[in-house]
């Protein structure tokens, strides 16, 4: 009996020794308890760039921030030598997009491939969270329109409005850890010229990931699924995969893709290429970001 | 009876032993500059949390690196991607004493100067530091300021080749603590 006292009492002021030296651990339960009442935390850098490949992703560009885009898009690969296996010809997009603030982004661009203008504006509801409150994904909102100003353009309509076409894009993604971030894109385009045997609305269901494979490189794929419109015969869906390549200011994303069309309406609703002819396309996005203003620090 | 008596005893003297004697912040501000011909980088964290005993003279400080604000977003991107790779490491940790506390004189107002020493982890690395560190007493609030050079291979930072001329190997670490006593 005396014995157990003694040990219970050997105990209680071991423990009481504990709690009060608890301190000199690797970081003491009382620093833990200060850092760890901050709450949520938000989860950034889900892709490299503002785009999987040809589509929206789920990142922003930062506030005050300009991304200068230079996309090309060169000739089918399965023509051979002779073209040099597509790099002959191309095709290109310019285009600036600019980050208002954190959560709303404006983007303009100019496309060869039937002269035509686009505008976007892209509009982040929720950012993906860690922590008290937190929330899974991150969902963002776009809204965009092309215009097309090819001159010998559809000559059964000519009007202004028959050149013009909208897209709307909610994008539900998320970064599942440092390396993977998988997003799903709900898109709706309105063209309101088409040809025959093809609808003005097409709904298409856009998948997009990335994976990295090391700081400054990553494995990303795009596709979008069209439900309905245009002759299915003739076009296809578009699926493109590559790998960003991060130096510095710059982003490389190099990729193969059986789409020619570096805006919304282009690719999605006039892709012909298919993979399973090898009718692809070497092509890259080059992003360079420039800080127009400085945020303060004070 | 007699041993909850002393535990009891025990606990409260514990317990109220404790606020004269520990300081805490949890906004301490966490400043580092990195000078290169090419590139000016500064940051600034405002939310460092620290541990001051003024008996012991023991100090802790410990800070997320994701808190890091950047005057350029893509710093402040490449920072937590590439360098201190915040999702791997999210904190580091400053856990020292001060050498010379007899230095100090916490009740009467002024300027000491005095010098602190620990371990600093940051990167999955922890290495010993040294640093002066400067506590300005005003009427019972106590300030300290510190700042010391961190050599970035120490900690493993790797910069790629591309950019070795445009990104300093050292970066200077300026900390500056208002430290409230600590109730329980």
């Amino acid at each position: 009996m005396r014995h157990l006292y003694a040990m219970k009492r050997n105990l209680v002021t071991g423990l009481l020794f504990l709690l009060t030296y608890g301190i000199h651990g690797q970081e003491s339960d009382l620093l833990k308890q200060l850092t760890n009442e901050s709450g949520k935390e938000y989860v950034s850098y889900a892709f490299k760039s503002s785009r999987v490949i040809n589509g929206h992703s789920m990142e922003m560009i930062g506030a005050g921030v300009l991304d200068f885009r230079i996309l090309h898009r060169f000739g089918q690969v399965n023509q051979g030598i002779s073209e040099m296996f597509g790099l002959d010809q191309a095709s290109m997009r310019i285009g600036f997009d600019y980050g208002l603030n954190k959560n709303l982004t404006v983007g303009i661009g100019r496309s060869t491939f039937k002269k035509e203008f686009d505008g976007f504006i892209k509009y982040r509801l929720v950012q993906q969270s860690r922590g008290e409150n937190s929330f899974p994904v991150s969902l963002v909102l776009i809204a965009g329109s092309t215009i097309s100003t090819l001159s010998g353009f559809d000559s059964v309509k000519k009007s202004f409005s028959s050149r013009v076409a909208y897209y709307y894009q909610g994008i539900i993604g998320r970064k599942f850890n440092s390396r993977l971030s998988l997003q799903v894109t709900p898109t709706l385009i309105h063209r309101n010229f088409v040809v025959d045997g093809d609808q003005n609305e097409t709904f298409s269901l856009g998948f997009g990931g990335r994976f990295k494979l090391s700081k400054r490189i990553a494995f990303v794929c795009d596709y979008f699924m069209n439900m309905n419109g245009y002759p299915k015969e003739k076009f296809e869906n578009p699926l493109s995969v590559g790998i960003d390549i991060e130096t510095g200011g710059h982003v490389f994303q190099l990729h193969f893709s059986n789409s020619a069309g570096m805006n919304e309406r282009a690719f999605i609703t006039e892709t012909t290429g298919k993979w399973s002819k090898g009718e692809i396309r070497f092509g890259f996005n080059l992003s360079r970001v420039f800080s127009m203003t400085k945020r303060s620090n004070s | 009876m007699k041993l909850i008596i002393s535990t009891v005893l025990f606990i409260v003297i514990a317990g109220t032993a404790f606020p004269q004697e520990k300081y805490f912040t949890k906004t301490g501000n966490v400043i580092f500059y990195s000078r290169a011909p090419l590139e000016d980088i500064d940051a600034n964290n405002k939310n460092a949390v620290s541990v001051f005993d003024k008996t012991t003279g023991q100090v802790e400080v410990s800070m997320l690196m994701k808190a890091f604000e950047f005057k350029k977003a893509l710093m402040q991107e490449h920072f937590n991607e590439n360098y201190i790779e915040s999702d791997k490491f999210p904190k580091s940790v400053f856990k020292g004493a001060i050498g010379d506390l007899s230095k100090v004189d916490f009740t009467k107002d002024g300027k000491y100067l005095a010098s602190v020493s620990g371990k600093l982890s940051m990167h999955g690395e922890t290495k010993d530091v040294t640093a002066p560190v400067t506590f300005t007493v005003n009427n019972g609030m106590i300030t300290a300021t510190s700042e010391l050079k961190i050599m970035l291979e120490d900690y493993k930072i790797l910069i790629p080749s591309l950019v070795k001329d445009k990104i300093s190997k050292e970066v200077r670490v300026v900390i500056d603590i208002n430290y409230e006593p600590l109730n329980h």
